[in-house]
């Protein structure tokens, strides 16, 4: 009776009470129709890029562009790329975990100060959080180059109070490229945490200076606690871009703090080797899948830091 | 009546002194000053907004006083960090961690101070509370009442020397609120801890604590036992705050022995000299409802009673007794209670009734400008039946 109402096009007033199969089938539905531009999306232009690149990893790294590719299942393609880059490999979550710490001391205080503290200002400083993305990312690290220059004022006033050696300096150096790192991916940290910080309910910190938690303690039992998804997203959000970036090492450092994502960008554009830039591609995404799973295993227990 | 807390140490005492909190120009807590004794259970009572949240933060720490002082004992601790304070509140908000299990919240304060041996101790506060076996729950799977009552539970298992409580019980059904009403007051015998208690239930009020203080507009209006305040208020509010009081505009004319005499609305009454707050000029008569007696015949009115007369407009059966409102001549509003017993079948809505009341039961306040008229009175014009009686 239910779906002849629906289909029959009999004038049915509001659906009696007892009626609500009626649409259940409908209702039934419309999730998958909601998702279906989004998978459709995805499989077009994620997944099939994706087994095209799986396939490229596997090609006979004999051949070349001119040439044309063979799929030979070449699996060696992996070992050789990981034992040729590994030192880039390790930079890569060196850099961004440094960078990391960087921005968490940075980005946790002021998260916090825009979420409790700021009061009627906090919109304007989330604005400035913010601001920096209204220019490109290539802009900003460009900028970054003029501040850490050599004859830039940072530089001269390092070497003002020594500590730069007189020829000392900042650009291409290990922490011209952490720098960028934590400036360009700093707000992807500190947009998710102020967002679980300002749920924060500033009566459950009265409660707990009630129960004798002095401020630490406090912040260590309630507040760090609490804004744990946000952190856990935050992190996320910045470890995952930072570690995959060429863009700070190319233009803030040299050669000798290329990242994996340096070498695969010169894989598939400047030696136009896809086998390889493809296997360390692979690696690339494994190696942080790895680390985003453990990492998520010990903050589902609460046991990050 | 039970004086064995203060024996303990006068030391002990919780003092206010000339607190004062402002918001910007808004006076939350005006000039309060009152004495808690040392084991004393303590009701603060007010209506909403009158400032007791505000009075009860100052004490734990949690809002800086504009003015006056705190003191514990001989200790000032008017700027002591609240974590250092021997105080522990049960928030009207509860405020539980909702991160933590009902047992972590309620070892909440014992881990902070060191104390690792918690179990024993959690498991005995919650079945004080009745909530045996809910310690692995989060907070988010209790429902409001029993949430409360971890509330009540996190402060108690400390033990501290003055126990704060913002209506501890405001969510608990009738039958549990009065079990918990038992319960807390046991624990208040047993423990000695001092408890100030807030609520802006009168008889909760008056029931559990020794010492109640009604608190109106940031000020204490009357401090004292529940019966001295019940039975001689001080402030028309507190006549109707505290209980509901009939309140007659009256002058004051002149004494009669030990009696004052008042005319109100033509009609004279007696009241005794020690229960008249003032004896000159504008005054308010007042009486307690269940102090007044209805008969239907006039000539039934022992003598030596006040007495006027009346139209019955109203009958409000409430089980234990009945409410009966009456229209007087000059066109007021008042209630006579009754318990219910052997009601008279002439007191029927429209009768002409007689209601008297012995003097000593009645009292009179101070009657200032137009802005002190109690809230209970209802002026409406009405048709003047009957003229005052006696
Ligand atoms: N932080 C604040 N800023 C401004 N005004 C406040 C603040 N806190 C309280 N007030 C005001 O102070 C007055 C007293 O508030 P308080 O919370 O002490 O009332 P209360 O007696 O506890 O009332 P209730 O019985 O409703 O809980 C209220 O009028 C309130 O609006
Ligand atoms: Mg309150």
């Amino acid at each position: 009776m239910t779906a002849l109402a629906h289909l029959g096009g009999a004038p049915t007033p509001t659906a009696p009470p007892g009626d609500r199969d009626a649409t259940r089938g409908s209702y039934r539905l419309l999730p998958y129709l909601l998702l279906l531009p989004g998978a459709a999306w995805l499989f077009l232009f994620f997944t099939v890029p994706l087994l095209q690149l799986a396939a490229a990893s596997l090609y006979d790294p004999a051949g070349s562009l001119s040439t044309g590719y063979a799929l030979t299942w070449a699996f060696g393609n992996y070992p050789d790329a990981l034992q040729a880059y590994w030192p880039q490999f390790g930079r890569s979550f060196l850099y961004a975990g440094v960078a990391l710490v960087l921005a968490l001391l940075m980005g946790y205080p002021l998260a916090y100060a825009i979420a409790q503290k700021a009061g009627r200002w906090k919109n304007l400083l989330l604005v400035c959080v913010v601001a920096p993305m209204f220019t490109s990312f290539l802009v900003r690290t460009l900028a970054w180059k003029t501040i850490l220059s050599d004859n830039g004022w940072l530089v001269g006033l390092l070497r003002d109070v020594h500590l730069l050696g007189p020829d000392g300096r900042l650009l291409a150096t290990p922490v011209a490229v952490v720098l960028g790192l934590t400036y360009n991916f700093l707000p992807f940290l500190v947009l998710p945490l102020y967002a679980s910080l300002e749920r924060l309910d500033a009566r459950l910190l009265e409660a707990a200076s009630d129960l004798y938690a002095s401020p630490t303690q406090a912040f260590r039992r309630v507040t760090l606690p609490l804004s744990m998804p946000g952190l856990v997203a935050g992190t996320l959000l910045f470890f995952i871009p930072a570690s995959g970036d060429y863009i700070n090492a190319e233009l803030l450092g040299t050669p000798n703090e290329y990242m994996i994502g340096n070498v695969i960008d010169s894989a598939f554009l400047v030696r136009l080797d896809y086998p390889q830039g493809a296997a360390l591609s692979f690696l690339l995404m494994a190696a942080i899948l790895a680390v985003v799973f453990v990492y998520l295993r010990r903050a589902g227990t609460e046991e990050v830091l | 009546m039970r004086q064995m807390g203060r024996d303990a140490g006068p030391a002990g005492d919780l003092r206010l002194a000339d607190l004062t909190k402002r918001f910007g120009v808004f006076t939350a807590v005006d000039d309060l000053s009152l004495t808690v004794p040392q084991g004393s259970f303590f009701a603060l009572l007010g209506a909403s907004g009158c400032g007791k949240t505000t009075t009860l933060r100052m004490i734990a720490g949690l809002e800086e006083p504009t003015g006056g002082r705190v003191l514990l004992g001989d200790r000032d601790i008017t700027r002591l960090r609240p974590y250092k304070r021997p105080v522990n509140t049960v928030f009207q908000s509860y405020a539980l961690f909702p991160h933590l299990d009902i047992a972590e919240n309620v070892a909440f304060g014992l881990r902070r101070r060191g104390i690792r041996a918690v179990r024993d101790e959690v498991t005995r506060m919650l079945s004080l509370v009745q909530l045996d076996g809910y310690g692995p729950r989060r907070p988010a799977q209790l429902s409001g009442g029993q949430q409360q009552r971890v509330a009540l539970a996190r402060a108690l298992i400390n033990h501290p020397q003055v126990l704060l409580l913002d209506e501890p019980l405001g969510a608990l059904d009738l039958k549990l609120r009065r079990q918990m009403q038992i319960e807390l007051k046991r624990i208040q015998t047993e423990v000695g801890i001092t408890f100030l208690h807030v609520t802006h239930d009168q008889e909760e009020a008056m029931w559990m604590a020794d010492t109640v203080a009604v608190m109106n507009a940031g000020r204490v209006e009357q401090l004292g036992a529940p019966a001295d305040i019940y039975e001689y208020p001080a402030t028309p509010f507190v006549a109707n705050f505290l209980g509901q009081s009939n309140l007659v505009e009256a002058e004051a004319t002149g004494l009669d022995g030990d009696d004052l005499l008042v005319t109100a609305h033509g009609s004279r009454f007696a009241v005794p000299v020690g229960r008249a707050r003032s004896r000159h000029g504008r005054v308010w008569l007042g009486v307690r409802p269940e102090k007044l007696q209805l008969v239907a015949d006039p000539g039934r009115v022992p003598d030596g009673r006040n007495a006027f007369r009346a139209v019955l407009t109203d009958i409000c059966y409430a089980g234990v007794s009945t409410e009966f409102l009456l229209r007087t001549g000059w066109g007021q509003e008042l209630s006579v209670f009754t318990a219910n017993a052997d009601p008279d079948p002439r007191l029927v809505p429209g009768a002409e009734v007689t209601a008297h009341w012995h003097p000593r039961h009645s009292f009179v306040l101070p009657r200032g400008g137009e802005h002190d008229v109690p809230a209970e009175e209802t002026a409406e014009p009405v048709p003047d039946r009957l003229g005052a009686g006696t």
